[in-house]
């Protein structure tokens, strides 16, 4: 890593400009305090330094709200603060600096009400026609149980991008789609069969995850957590847990961690093989797509035998682990894993050969590095278009930590990137696992919890199997959560789907999302 | 009788294509590691639809409602002309493949004007890629079927098998390169992987499915019968009259219940191929299909030259 000193460099930058950084720490990360004003001159300052737009997040204290904004680069967190009055709360847009914060900030300005001057869109985001116009879900003042008509009208005239000209063809998908997936309306404008663009418009699973966990005791929001995105349950799950223990000053015992490390790594394991086959049968190609299923099932039944889960779900609490790896466990998990690697090895050679196969995933789908960077892209969408960031091995959290993580990257930046990184991940991931077996030695699983004082804050940052995961928890008195907020990594993934379906034809689509797969609940939230 | 006879093939063909589908569904099962549905699940599901009530949507005309039973018919009509167990039956002298074709392209033009009619995005989108195709597969059908009819002087099926029985197995280049033409063309034509994923949920990728989409009940008994039967029929035409040894050439007991047997026997081995071929390839982009097509469409051409060139002097 070169220029360890960036930090340094950008405030100097920062007090030239005349930005007042008041500087404190939360976690692993910086918290910088700046005026309200300086919102937006901070964003293009970060921009030319390089940062990456990771998050952003409101909350309401008394008669202020409190606006964050998460930076990273080289494996460094910034998490930036500013804060807005009430009566009419408003600061300038960071969007227009960095496009991957618009979704971020409608979604903050559908459940505050706070106004984000000059975004590029205006139109709502997560809010539909649930909530009447002038009431705020996340605002102190909104009752938990919400305020439920009797039936919610449609969300009818949402002003969608429109194409005119001789032969443009407008064709809506969903929020109903005909596959076992989420919802989520797609609206693309064709000429012929070529995409002149998409358009998308979710928050159809706004489960009001963010309301529902204020209250909540620890424990609690652990199970909530893992219910963020049910693919993604010990990601979600692992990094609320470490932003509790971290706001709470609490070290986990070293076998919880590499517990964890051997749950996300099984997870990741099994998604991606499903994503694989996925994208094998959106091409028509059954046979991968039943080898991979066949593949996923059995790690999934091992999943259950040895940890009382197919998905892994609340295996992680506060404080550690709720389930043991035992010797026998151990050893299982290994022949497991030589097992999948025997069958890859057999199954992958006929899909590398398969030139039907290679015609439809090779150079469709293009994402070019340069947008791929500007969207902040994650996880294997990023990696198969050349981002060299995997927070395991740039940011370590223990147990990664203990051991260095091959990350591997792609510039192909097509379909067939995205699959064969994720194969590569599958590799790295088998491996860890078994080093995480050998480094297990006898310990505790749970480390006795503390109650933290009011207002202690905390950032768990994760290296999900989709990618980075930020969650942030503020404690409120008597052990329960003011405000938590989960960012999966599908709200930049999400958008880097619209730009790189460009070009391609309608009927190349679902491979394209297929190989990106955002989670439309982690998203809606 | 014989009149007797041709309805009762008739009737045996239109009752044979769901078992037909049954049996390509459980080779491809097979083929991919997967336990396969009863062979009797495509009847099942018929009477499944029958027994439902179809969901007609407030824009649809009369178009909409009548088209399923025009395209049934229009391949039941079909079938009544391609010999099945026996030749020289009256129905198929009365009329040529040209009339085969034709049907076809009378069936298509409804359901086209049904995925259009109902107004939907999907409906037109599917109508749309129809068109496309089968205005590339219907000349490289035409292109085979000619080189075939130059050979054996008669565009009538009857007689170009009785022509092709008589010959015995003599090798034609102009027959090989018909053969695989007509192959290709089923293909696209009956809507199979790589041209068309029949089994597909992806509203965006389909073809066929995409026509039919707004179609429930009865309504949609009736095309997915009809689609069957096309399917059944190509299968028919390329194992009658490429390979028609074992079909009955006199009409007695013994001679019908063979040629029963062994047009089972062709069918299912037809299936395996293209289980085979649905396993072993991924879909192809919608835009390679035109050279798929174009490909199918020169090696019909070259059928006709080599018959023209190597056989016509004969």
């Amino acid at each position: 890593m070169h220029a360890p000193n960036w930090k340094a460099d950008f405030l100097k930058q920062t007090d030239e400009a005349g930005i007042m950084v008041e500087q404190l720490a939360i976690g692993p990360a910086d918290l910088w305090q700046i005026a309200s004003d300086d919102w937006q001159r901070f964003a293009q300052l970060a921009l030319q330094h390089n940062l990456r737009w990771a998050a952003g997040w409101a909350e309401q204290a008394r008669d202020w709200f409190l606006i964050n904004a998460c930076f990273e680069r080289e494996g460094r967190y910034i998490l930036l603060r500013t804060r807005v009055h009430n009566p009419k709360p408003e600061l300038p847009s960071q969007a227009t600096v960095y496009p991957a914060a618009s979704r971020s900030e409608r979604h903050t300005q559908d459940m505050f009400g706070v106004n984000f001057a000059g975004h590029p869109d205006n139109r709502p985001w997560t809010r539909h026609k649930a909530w009447p116009k002038t009431r705020y879900p996340l605002r102190k003042d909104f009752p938990v149980q919400g305020e439920p008509e009797a039936v919610t009208p449609p969300d009818r005239d949402y002003p969608f991008v429109k194409a005119y000209g001789a032969g443009v063809y407008e064709i809506p998908v969903g929020p109903v789609h005909a596959g076992i997936i989420e919802p989520g309306h797609f609206r693309f404008q064709a000429v012929g069969e070529t995409i002149l663009n998409l358009e998308e418009r979710l928050g159809y699973v706004h489960k009001g995850i963010e309301k529902i966990a204020e209250g909540r005791t620890p424990e609690q929001l652990a199970r909530l957590a893992s219910r963020v995105s049910g693919d993604t349950t010990v990601g979600h799950c692992w990094a609320a847990c470490l932003a509790m223990e971290r706001a709470a000053g609490i070290e986990i015992p070293p076998r919880a961690a590499l517990i964890r490390g051997i749950l996300a790594e099984r997870e990741r394991v099994a998604n991606h093989l499903g994503d694989m086959g996925a994208i094998c049968n959106d091409v028509g190609f059954a046979f991968a797509h039943m080898q991979f299923a066949r593949l996923r099932e059995l790690w999934l039944r091992c999943n259950e035998q040895l940890f009382g889960h197919r998905l892994l779900m609340d295996r992680i609490v506060p404080g550690g682990v709720d389930c043991d790896v035992s010797e026998q466990a151990g050893i299982a998990i290994k022949r497991g894993i030589y097992q999948l690697k025997v069958e890859l090895g057999e199954v992958l050679p006929a899909l590398d050969l398969n030139s039907s196969l290679e015609d439809r995933l090779y150079t469709a789908g293009l994402l070019p590095e340069a947008i791929a960077a500007a969207f902040g892209a994650l996880g294997f969408v990023g990696r198969a278009s050349g981002q060299d960031f995997d927070v395991r091995r740039d940011a370590p959290y223990a147990p990664y930590d203990r051991l260095t993580v091959k990350v591997p990257v792609e510039t192909q930046a097509d379909i067939a990137s995205r699959f064969w990184v994720r194969y590569k991940e599958i590799s790295v991931a088998l491996k860890l696992i078994g080093q995480f077996i050998d480094l297990l030695s006898p310990g505790d699983l749970r480390s006795a919890w503390k109650t933290p004082e009011a207002g202690r804050e905390g950032l768990g940052i994760v290296e999900g199997w989709r990618g980075e995961i930020i969650t942030y928890i503020r404690f409120d008195a008597g052990n329960t959560i003011a405000r938590c907020y989960p960012r999966d990594p599908s709200l930049l993934n999400w958008p880097v789907l619209e730009k790189l379906v460009l070009d391609n034809i309608v009927p190349d689509f679902p491979v394209c999302n297929k190989s990106v797969n955002g989670s439309y609940s982690g998203h809606d939230l | 009788m014989n009149w007797l006879l041709a309805m009762s093939q008739t009737v045996l063909f239109v009752a044979l294509a769901p078992l037909l589908a049954g049996w390509i569904k459980c080779c491809k099962c097979r083929l991919q590691n997967r336990k396969a549905p009863s062979l009797f699940q495509p009847y099942r599901d018929l009477l499944k639809l029958t027994r439902k009530q179809p969901v007609v949507s407030d824009q649809a005309s009369w178009i909409f409602t009548i088209s399923p039973y025009i395209i049934f018919s229009a391949m039941v009509l079909a079938a009544s002309i391609v010999p099945l167990i026996a030749v020289d039956l009256p129905t198929s002298a009365s009329a040529d493949v040209i009339v085969l074709i034709g049907f076809f392209s009378f069936a298509r033009f409804f359901l086209a004007l049904a995925g259009l009619d109902i107004g939907t995005a999907f409906g037109g989108m599917g109508s749309s890629r129809e068109m496309t195709i089968s205005t590339l597969a219907e000349p490289a059908m035409l292109m085979g079927i000619f080189a075939l009819t130059m050979s054996a002087s008669t565009t009538n099926l009857s007689l170009a098998i009785d022509f092709v029985l008589d010959e015995g197995l003599v090798l034609r280049p102009s027959f090989i390169f018909a053969l695989l033409s007509l192959m290709l063309v089923a293909i696209a034509e009956t809507g199979r992987i790589p041209v068309d994923n029949p089994a597909t949920h992806l509203e965006l990728t389909m073809i066929h499915e995409a026509m039919i989409l707004e179609y429930s009940g009865r309504h949609l008994a009736l095309i997915e019968w009809a689609s069957q039967l096309k399917l059944m029929l190509y299968g028919v035409l390329i194992a009658n009259i490429f390979f028609p040894w074992g079909i009955a050439e006199r009409i007695t007991p013994g001679d019908l219940g063979y040629g029963l047997l062994f047009i089972i026997g062709k069918l299912a081995f037809l299936s395996i191929l293209l289980a085979l071929s649905e396993t072993l390839f991924a879909k192809m982009r919608l835009f390679r299909v035109q050279e798929y097509l174009s490909f199918a469409y020169l090696l019909g051409l070259l059928g006709m030259l080599s018959h023209i060139i190597l056989e016509g002097a004969r």
